[in-house]
């Protein structure tokens, strides 16, 4: 007898689902989208097996469609995140998160002595690496890698 | 010019920086021009800078313009917890425009995006310090005849002297060849030299330049700092290959001159001086013409 199949986080019927996303970002993820201060119901599901990562988070927000300047905020934290967006059950459009040429906000200098790090400074970077992520501070002209980013 | 503020020498097209030198080149003729009469320029030296505030004040002088400011930030409001952003909220409104020195790097960007009158950096911590690397620029066209091809030599403290990575980009658009002379400790940084080689242009690196010196058109001497070391004895071990002598010079090229953004300590020995291929403090006067010619420039005067 087969065992049912068994999805670890219910499906939604409408709204955007979130995969492949790594388990240790999952909370950025949830901070940089705002989703902590949201109404919709969101169900998550964090260090699932994942063939590719490792392990993986995933995010069901239902009734909630995101703009692709909204979620490629996520790129820093979650390059390979995949998006389902979901109407009545089905998957009806498959996105990828594609990291921007620039990034505004969300991550930090890694530059102690940035003016952005003492001064009330919106950061701004321009993104030099998009594999491995580096970013290249707007004001101090540092560059920020993977390893040392903080997200705001 | 597209940019109202000179915050970085990136920031400037090749167009823009010939411009700037050939404006020099007038201020040299005639360096007392009343272009500035009735401005008001503000110098705002949140650290000290002895040599690059006079030299600005010089260069305003001598144009006729006013001057208002500070010499170190612990005679300003900044002593009383005041930001960056609200003192110069505050000074745009004094002032057609603001010179800056900070020891923060990125300050001077922050600045020119909150000022609404040009903003010159004199200086951001180890960030840029463009008008030093203009007046290079000067000094190197006025001895040689011209930027093209030329074989630059950069000595000493080749990893935090913001001054010497700032010449290499910008003698890179000049087709240059370089040679980087440096302790261990203190070598040209990775992103440079990958810079350079991007570009396709050579570089070579050297840890002592006696045997090489007689093909240099330039030598950029720096100081080579005993902070910088983490163990003193590697300082004493190399603190005197870095000293340029006056009998080094023997077999150089005729047209070869020393520069050295200054202060120096004791990286060329005072028997340079008398040598006529020393020309540190010619450099320093170029200082005050290229000064005039960025003020102008950027106040939209020439």
């Amino acid at each position: 007898m087969k065992e049912p199949k068994q999805l670890s986080v219910s499906a939604i019927q409408n709204g955007t689902v979130i995969d492949h996303v790594p388990a240790r970002n999952l909370f950025k993820v949830i901070q940089i989208l705002g989703l902590d201060h949201i109404d919709n119901q969101i169900t998550f599901g964090t260090n699932l097996e994942s063939k590719k990562l490792g392990t993986k988070a995933i995010i069901k927000i239902s009734d909630k469609f995101f703009a692709d300047d909204d979620i490629n905020r996520i790129a820093l934290v979650a390059p390979d995140a995949k998006l389902n967006i979901i109407r009545d059950y089905e998957v009806v459009e498959k996105k990828v998160v594609v990291v921007p040429d620039a990034i505004t906000g969300i991550a930090k200098c890694m530059n102690p002595k940035c003016i952005t790090n003492s001064e009330k400074v919106t950061t701004r970077f321009r993104v030099i690496s998009k594999k491995n992520v580096s970013l290249k501070c707007h004001y101090c002209e540092k560059i920020t890698n993977q390893e040392n980013m903080q997200i705001i | 010019m597209k940019n109202k503020s000179l915050v970085s020498i990136d920031d400037l097209t090749t167009e823009e920086i010939l411009r700037i030198l050939d404006l020099a080149v007038e201020f040299e003729k005639e360096p007392v021009q009343k272009l500035l009469e009735g401005r008001v320029i503000a110098t705002l030296f949140f650290e000290p800078s002895t040599r690059t505030r006079l030299s600005f004040e010089s260069a305003i002088n001598r144009l006729g313009g006013k001057i208002v400011g500070f010499a170190d930030s612990s005679t300003s409001s900044v002593s009383k917890g005041e930001t960056l952003y609200d003192t110069i909220r505050t000074v745009d409104n004094y002032c057609d425009l603001i010179v800056m020195r900070h020891p923060l790097e990125g300050s001077a960007r922050f600045a020119s995006e909150i000022a609404t009158v040009p903003v010159i950096n004199a200086g951001d911590g180890a960030n840029q310090h463009p008008t030093q690397t203009l007046l290079d620029l000067y000094s190197i066209r006025k001895t040689q005849g011209n930027l093209d091809n030329l074989n630059i030599f950069v000595v000493g403290d080749l990893k935090y002297g913001r001054t010497v990575h700032s010449l290499v980009m910008a003698m890179s658009r000049w087709n240059a060849t370089f040679n980087f002379i440096a302790p261990e400790e203190l070598k040209m940084p990775d992103e440079i030299k990958l810079y350079l080689e991007n570009i396709g242009l050579k570089y070579f690196e050297h840890s002592d330049f006696t045997e090489i010196i007689s093909v240099a058109d330039i030598i950029y001497m720096t100081r080579v700092q005993k902070e910088r070391f983490s163990d003193p004895i590697d300082y004493e071990k190399v603190k005197n290959i870095y000293v340029l002598k006056e009998k080094m010079l023997k077999n150089t090229k005729p047209n070869l001159r020393i520069l050295h953004p200054l202060p120096r300590v004791n990286e060329i020995h005072t028997d340079v001086d008398r040598n006529p291929k020393a020309y540190y403090f010619e450099q320093a006067l170029n200082g005050v013409y290229t000064r005039q010619a960025i003020l102008c420039s950027l106040l939209g005067i020439k």
